[in-house]
């Protein structure tokens, strides 16, 4: 029993099955990647994990409870997280305050009414968020306003606003989209030492083989909006099918 | 200090000054010299400079921090205004009862239109509140006429129940006061040619005006303030950081409405009347110009809007084309009259056709209003400060 | 019955104005994606030129008249209109009297050039700002406008007369076969009518049947993909704003007649066009015009003595009401399009 089962899952667009029949199960403490060709129904499939979209029929149930429809704060709030393709962060805001936002959700809830107390006499939450920053390697950008920070960066600090609330399933839309090769390499490593440091589950939706392969654990790959295989990546790599709905293209390329 | 920084602290230390002072401050020239007409420190205006500082700063607290462009918010200035006269025609000429049921009548309205309003965003959440808010100006012209007095407004009669109170002996009139203390009591001092007025209602709406501003501080370096901040930033990052935007929004929308109950409620206090006028749509923007020009999402901003366009409204519309022809008697005949017609479409009735001009200006060259144009020269001037220094020596980062 | 059909007449002249309002708003919106609040004001500058041509063909001057003497004997003077010196006084009295129409021929290249010149020396400027600064910079340009013209032309309201042939009232009551006087309705509020179903056709056709045209509903719906293919739409947009700013102006010379025009008439038809647009639907030019008619009527309807009794004040309410129901309902409005302004 995976942390996240995706059963029986249909989900169509006027005339387009965007998902049809999808059925995933992640295992805890796993990172699995979810592959396919545009159209496959990636983001379809992460929308629905997120509470954005209510599919027509089947069951999402993450650690035993139901997910569907439900808002997507009240999806974060049960452990959660998500990193989107183009980095959503606080642009008018400092680092440091966007590193604090995530923390005094995870302490006080979808909504508190601490109206009175200053940011600055919550200490534990400034230190939590410092911390934070530091092992991101960005405490000496604390107090920038984040909007004029790098991609690179702001995916650092998008992953880590994601990490600071320690979600049991984190969710990653193509984390290296329209990265230059040196931010990807960044990105890679930071997921990496995070699956070393934590217990966590992480999805990738990716599109770029090299960061899938540095990663996963498990891959599954999709097709017309249905699950085509799911292996291990050294299984995927050599499997016929895959190279043929997929990977074909590629790996000629 | 009072759990704010240093800086916060000074702020709200030359608010309090400032505003404790401004009879001297804004009485600068003699009586008989020809520029007392800028003179401003009159009772009436400073109580609106108090007054309408109180709105702006709580309707900052929706706008600037939120984004969240409301256009209705003379709506609840004018309720707290009503909620305010009723009480001292029925209870009390004590202000107090008035100001409190203000702010929690607005606050309670605020909250029915908030909460629908704030199921949309953008330009459907303005185009709701100015609904809302010119609805609400319809009915208390027309329908709520026993309750609003219709086009003609209430006032403050001798028959007014004032259950709480002991009869009017013969002669005495039904006054706003504080605990026996009248709001029109004044004290005049005069020093040589200066003559400076200090009115009890003033020094009651500073004294609120300074309370109001420290909260709106607190609220701003709040965890809350912080929130709404976020809002404004990114949606969408809020809610998947498991926060839920709308109670946020909705807090702040029904704080800034009771904001504005507590204006509406010192605007009887001050005036013991009121009339639907003060709900139409133009009121209402009048204090997002007032936000704009002095810097939404800044903290003094609005105090600053509030005093800067109420300041111009009395002095401007007050220049006539005498006054003119007196500032340019000195010119040649055909030039004092070029200037004067140059000049006159901008003062006296035009004052509007300024305000509009200056207001634009503004929005096109200076979004973040006059708290940005500070910050710009002294950043102009601290980079030419840095230049000298590091061609004499070396910076010492 | 005929109570009926009155209200619904009554209706009709607002309806137009809020149609033809609201179209221009929409055209605006769909086009360049700005909310001009300024567009009241395009309305209330159309109306005043209709006040201008009027004042121009009455300038007069003093003539001295033999054939007439004042009650001391002395030759009387008399004020003669210049254009009776220029066209001779037949033509002249005539163009006195079709003032308001002429004033058509005059306000359609200033409304253009006027919205040309707010388009290219203002409104471009705010294309990539918040919707929240589009707002207060053309709430700004409407203060300017409306106070420029209070300056030259005075705070009170301008009566401009209808031309005299249309200045009695049509009996639709004997028209349709019921009592004499039952339905009585001006002459000038059907001309409106018509005038406005004729704006709405032209644009409309415009619209259709033209190439620019054609760009430009294309550039409505995904300005990105006609920019690439190597069309200046910004130039057709900017026209585009001229012939919204002409729409309004035109809706404002004709109604003239029917309300005098003051300095604050565009804003108080400002807001209502805006609920109008809200319930049409933003950036659908149909919806525009259907919610225009049908809150015109509904107005009228609700200001009968029959629901004011039954619902009192209901009458000043009624279009906001609406607009608060239907905004929560359907926030797409009547017509609107998916994905424009949805958030």
């Amino acid at each position: 029993m995976g942390i996240l089962e995706v059963k029986n899952v249909n989900k169509r667009f006027g005339g387009l099955q965007a998902l049809s029949d999808m059925n995933l199960s992640i295992a805890e403490n796993t990172v699995h990647a979810i592959i396919g060709p545009n159209g496959a129904g990636k983001s379809t499939l992460l929308n629905v994990l997120v509470g954005k979209l209510i599919p027509d029929t089947g069951s999402v149930m993450f650690d035993g409870q139901s997910v569907l429809g439900r808002k997507p704060y009240e999806i974060n709030q049960m452990g959660i997280s998500r990193v989107f393709q183009t980095p959503e962060i606080f642009g008018d805001l400092t680092v440091l305050e966007n590193m604090m936002i995530p923390i005094f959700a995870k302490r006080d809830g979808a909504f508190r009414m601490h109206a009175i107390e200053s940011v600055g006499n919550e200490r534990a939450v400034v230190q939590q968020a410092e911390h934070m920053l530091e092992s991101l390697n960005m405490a000496d950008q604390r107090h920038n306003h984040s909007a004029s920070m790098s991609r690179g960066n702001k995916r650092r600090l998008e992953i880590g606003m994601c990490l600071s609330q320690e979600p049991r399933l984190l969710l990653l839309d193509e984390p290296t989209a329209g990265m230059a090769r040196a931010d990807t390499n960044n990105t890679i490593d930071l997921l990496k030492q995070i699956k070393e440091e934590r217990d966590i589950t992480i999805a990738i939706i990716e599109h770029d083989m090299h960061v899938v392969f540095s990663l996963a654990e498990r891959i599954t790959v999709l097709a017309q909006g249905t699950p085509l295989v799911e292996d291990t990546p050294d299984n995927i790599k050599g499997h016929p099918k895959v190279r043929e709905a997929y990977l074909g293209e590629s790996a000629t390329a | 200090m009072l759990g704010m920084t240093r800086k916060d602290a000074m702020m709200l230390a030359i608010v309090a000054i400032v505003a404790l002072l401004a009879p001297f401050i804004l009485n600068p020239f003699p009586v008989d010299s020809g520029f007392a007409q800028f003179n401003a420190g009159y009772p009436d205006l400073m109580q609106r400079f108090a007054i309408f500082g109180i709105f702006a700063i709580g309707f900052n607290i929706l706008f600037g921090l939120t984004g969240y462009l409301s256009f209705g918010h003379a709506a609840f200035l004018g309720v707290g205004s009503y909620a305010a006269i009723w009480m001292m025609k029925l209870l009390t000429t004590n202000i107090l009862p008035g100001m409190v049921m203000g702010i929690i009548v607005a606050g309670l309205f605020a909250l029915v239109v908030g909460f629908i309003s704030l199921r949309r965003s953008g330009i459907y959440f303005a185009i709701l509140t100015l609904a809302f808010a010119q609805m609400s100006y319809a009915l208390a012209y027309s329908v709520l006429t026993p309750i609003t007095g219709g086009e003609t407004g209430l006032q403050l009669k001798l028959n007014d129940a004032r259950v709480l109170d002991a009869p009017l002996a013969p002669g005495e009139r039904a006054d706003a006061n504080l605990f026996g203390i009248d709001m029109t009591s004044s004290y005049d001092l005069i020093v040589g040619g200066w003559q400076f007025t200090f009115n009890a209602g003033y020094y009651i709406a500073a004294v609120v005006l300074v309370l109001a501003f420290y909260l709106s501080i607190r609220i701003f370096r709040s965890p809350f303030g912080m929130m709404l901040r976020a809002i404004k930033s990114n949606n969408t990052r809020m809610t998947y950081t498991g926060l839920n935007a709308r109670p946020y929004a909705l807090a702040a929308f029904v704080i800034s409405g009771m904001y504005a109950g507590l204006a509406g409620g010192l605007m009887v206090a001050m005036d013991t009347q009121v009339g639907p006028e003060r709900m139409f749509w133009t009121a209402s923007g009048e204090v997002v110009l007032m936000t704009i020009l002095g810097g939404a999402g800044t903290l003094i901003g609005p105090v600053l809007g509030a005093g800067l366009i109420k300041y111009m409204e009395n002095i401007i519309s007050k220049i006539n084309s005498s006054i003119l022809h007196e500032w340019f008697y000195w010119m040649p005949d055909g030039l004092e009259d070029f200037v004067i017609t140059l000049i006159y479409p901008f003062v006296g009735k035009g004052w509007h056709l300024t305000l509009g001009i200056v207001f634009m200006l503004v929005v096109i060259f200076l979004p973040g209003g006059l708290v940005e144009g500070g910050q710009r020269i002294k950043r102009l001037f601290e980079s030419k400060k840095a230049r000298k220094t590091s061609d004499q020596t070396t910076p010492a980062e | 019955m005929d109570a009926i059909i009155l209200q619904i007449l009554n209706g009709l002249d607002k309806g137009s104005a809020y149609a033809l309002i609201a179209l221009g708003l929409t055209l605006i919106f769909g086009t360049l994606g700005v909310v001009n609040f300024a567009h009241g004001a395009l309305f209330m500058i159309g109306a005043f030129c209709a006040v201008t041509i009027s004042r121009i063909l009455t300038f007069s001057h003093e003539v001295v008249d033999e054939t007439r003497t004042d009650f001391l004997g002395n030759p009387m003077k008399v004020d003669v209109p210049y254009i009776h010196s220029i066209v001779g006084q037949n033509a002249g009295d005539f163009m006195i009297d079709w003032a308001v129409p002429l004033s058509i021929l005059f306000a359609i290249p200033v409304m253009i050039g006027i919205g040309v010149i707010m388009e290219r020396g203002l409104i471009k400027h705010f294309y990539k700002r918040p919707h929240a600064d589009q707002i207060l910079v053309t709430f700004g340009l409407a203060i300017v406008l409306q106070e420029i013209i209070k300056f030259y032309y005075g705070a009170n309201p301008i009566p401009t007369p209808a031309p005299s042939a249309f200045r009695g009232s049509f009996d639709f009551g004997a028209f349709l076969g019921m009592d004499a006087n039952s339905i009585i309705y001006p002459y000038w509020r059907l001309v409106y009518f018509a005038f406005s179903l004729v704006i709405i056709g032209a644009v409309f056709a415009f619209l259709r049947f033209t190439t620019f045209g054609m760009v430009v509903r294309a550039g409505m719906a995904d300005r990105e993909t006609v920019g690439l293919l190597g069309i200046n739409i910004d130039k057709r947009f900017t026209i585009m704003f001229g012939i919204a700013a002409a729409v309004a102006g035109l809706a404002g010379v004709m109604y003239a007649p029917i309300n005098s025009p003051n300095y604050h008439m565009g804003m108080d038809f400002l807001v209502l066009s805006f609920v109008v647009v809200v319930v049409g639907g933003m950036g659908s030019l149909p919806g525009a015009v259907l919610a225009g008619f049908l809150l015109g009527i509904l107005e009228s309807f609700a200001s009968m003595s029959e629901v004011l009794e039954l619902l009192p004040g209901i009458n000043q309410i009624v279009i906001y009401l609406v607009a608060i129901i239907i905004l929560l309902t359907r926030p797409r409005g009547l017509m609107g399009r998916k994905g424009v302004m949805e958030d």
